[in-house]
């Protein structure tokens, strides 16, 4: 990490902590996907989740957001504990996320899809909508004018019109960044946001992950298999391995965390 | 040449949503219904709205309904003939019930009902997708025509089991019943297709029509951003059915004053109604106009030509015309699956950079 780096995320305000993972273990059949996991996220923080593959770190996410029901644990997230809630409940309250293989909705527009998650904010009911007139119009606009900001942070400008099926990978990945962040969340879950990305898209996606979190105060829990990124952008990381944490801390202190090289780079057994 | 947005900027969000938003398209759309309102009234005859206006109009609202269902929620339907029974069946019992009751109040009233019936068949979506969902909805085909059929009071207990439409009045004109004047039932239903399409374009562009989209391209996603997929589905089987209700009070009040459930509402209805989604444009309220209007006249077409031009006997031409119709199914789900729709704005795309090739 370069030192300017350090000094900016070290200079950013970190809150108190807004969700806090307690013990939570989830297994499919007999295979134990998550065992025992505990952490918790600050406020305006970036959190990196990682480990090798099939260390349980998709599925972790999957039980914040409410996709996976863990059988043990629970998951308190700005003083709401809950134990089984659905997806759509978590979105309300304020966590939105992206996912590992792309999950736009291919037949519709870049600005659709990104109107689509507001859709969660938007009030007015049905009867209004098929009049479009007065109050539902109104809202309709103000909406898309929110959504054209989002468009205009992420440079996307030119794919406005473009159905989402047609764009390069790189995009995508843009687009569905998007579609989280217009939500307005509180929280953003990133599934690998930077996978299968060459240097320079990789670079814009950190800027843009590191933007979210400095001018709208989001804080980020993502998921990363580059370590120079990861090192790099985030303030707290969390590793796991074999669904076990088996360390986590600043991104210096898990750099020399025994644990965690041996769980990369193997150990001999001799 | 004429055909450029060249100049036309727009300022607006409202302008950049239009519905039309290149004025020559816009110019063009009022300009046809401008000739169906204006014109049309004055040229028509009884065999022209009962063999081609009549049965486009129901049709395409019909086509509207089900193409919010399977074009827009992605839930396949095939209970659109029962559907289109319940609109009609509401229709005879509300106005032999209430004859003061003006037909308008009565076909919408007819929609709700159908939309409540609709509500209760779509539970099932719930729970079961894609082919599955469609044998679940041929279930609501069968049960629906089978109860119309089992039970007197549906048809007031008559003797041939047939629903009538009585004569009724709307302004002064005559507007069912035997001897009403062609125009009269045209425009009403003219003015129905034109209203309730602006209605189905606007939700569909709207919150609502985002989420049945959004549910039909990935339902875990659409999901995980918030959407409830119980209320998303049930709210297009809601819809869906409103509009297929109100095709069946149209098609049995003003096309056809006389229906028997078995022949008139069968499984080929829904067949012939979802061959026009898949023909017109899945996903499309302007591709359910292009589906029921090619889907109404071909047939005609196709007998004028074989019948009258080249001397085929009768049953000959109508073998040619389904398998022609088969045929075309096969084509478009292969080459075109967007439908004439897709084609176009294909066409209003190549018109655009014309003569240039790109």
């Amino acid at each position: 990490m370069t030192e300017t780096a350090q000094q900016m995320t070290s200079a950013k305000k970190i809150g108190d902590v807004v969700l806090a993972v307690d013990n939570i273990s989830l297994s499919f059949g007999g295979v134990r996907a998550l065992s025992d996991i505990s952490f918790q996220v600050r406020e305006h923080q970036v959190l990196s989740i990682i480990g090798p593959n099939g260390a349980g770190k998709s599925s972790l996410l999957n039980v914040i957001n409410g996709f996976y029901h863990p059988q043990e644990g629970t998951i308190t997230y700005r003083g709401v504990t809950r134990k089984q809630m659905k997806p759509h409940q978590a979105a309300r309250q304020g966590i939105a996320r992206t996912f590992q293989n792309i999950a736009l909705f291919k037949g519709m527009s870049t600005l659709d899809n990104i109107m689509t998650g507001r859709n969660t904010i938007m009030t007015r009911n049905v009867l209004w909508q098929a009049l479009r007139v007065g109050p539902a119009l109104q809202e309709e606009l103000a909406h898309r004018h929110r959504v054209e900001e989002i468009i205009d942070f992420l440079e996307i400008e030119h794919i406005r019109k473009t159905p989402v099926g047609k764009l390069p990978y790189g995009l995508q990945k843009r687009v569905e960044l998007g579609r989280a962040l217009a939500a307005e969340p509180s929280m953003l879950l990133l599934d690998e946001p930077m996978a299968g990305m060459n240097v320079e898209e990789k670079q814009d996606m950190s800027r843009f992950v590191l933007d979210v979190n400095s001018e709208f105060g989001t804080t980020i829990v993502l998921i990363e298999h580059d370590m120079g990124v990861v090192m790099d952008i985030s303030d707290y990381v969390v590793v796991l391995d074999y669904g076990r944490k088996i360390g986590d801390g600043l991104p210096d202190e898990v750099r020399s965390n025994q644990d965690v090289i041996d769980a990369y780079l193997g150990v001999s057994h001799d | 040449m004429l055909y450029r947005e060249t100049g036309q900027f727009k300022t607006s969000y409202q302008a950049d949503q239009a519905i039309f938003p290149i004025a020559q398209d816009r110019w063009f759309i009022f300009g046809i219904i401008a000739i169906a309102v204006f014109v049309v009234p004055f040229l028509i005859d009884d065999y022209g709205a009962n063999a081609v206006l009549l049965p486009f109009l129901v049709y395409a609202m019909a086509a509207i309904g089900l193409n919010i269902l399977t074009g827009y929620c992605g839930q396949l339907s095939l209970g659109t003939g029962g559907f289109m029974a319940v609109g009609a069946y509401s229709t005879y019992k509300l106005f032999t019930a209430f004859p003061d009751l003006n037909l308008i109040v009565i076909v919408i009233l007819s929609g709700l009902i159908t939309a409540a019936v609709g509500v209760l068949f779509g539970l099932p979506s719930l729970r079961i997708k894609g082919f599955y969902l469609a044998v679940a909805t041929l279930a609501s085909q069968f049960f629906l025509v089978w109860m119309f059929n089992k039970f007197g009071w549906f048809y007031n207990y008559n003797m041939t089991g047939m629903i009538n439409m009585p004569a009724s009045t709307m302004f002064g004109l005559q507007l069912t019943g035997p001897g009403a004047h062609p125009a009269v039932r045209y425009l009403f239903c003219l003015g129905f297709v034109l209203v309730f399409a602006l209605v189905a374009k606007n939700i569909v562009r709207g919150r609502l029509g985002r989420e049945w989209m959004a549910i039909r391209d990935m339902d875990i996603a659409a999901e995980i951003i918030g959407i409830r997929p119980l209320y998303a589905k049930l709210s297009a089987f809601a819809v869906s059915s409103f509009y297929v209700g109100m095709a069946g009070a149209l098609y049995f009040g003003i096309w056809l004053s006389s229906a028997e459930p078995v022949e008139a509402f069968d499984i080929n209805q829904s067949f012939l109604v979802l061959f026009m989604i898949i023909i017109g444009g899945l996903g499309s309220i302007m591709g359910s106009f292009l589906g029921a209007a090619f889907i109404v006249l071909m047939p005609l077409v196709l007998k004028n030509f074989m019948v009258d031009g080249l001397d085929i006997a009768v049953v000959t031409a109508k073998h040619v015309e389904i398998i022609t119709m088969g045929m075309l199914i096969i084509f478009f789900l292969i080459v075109e699956p967007h439908g004439l729709a897709r084609l176009w704005t294909i066409a209003k795309e190549k018109l655009r950079l014309w003569p240039f090739p790109h």
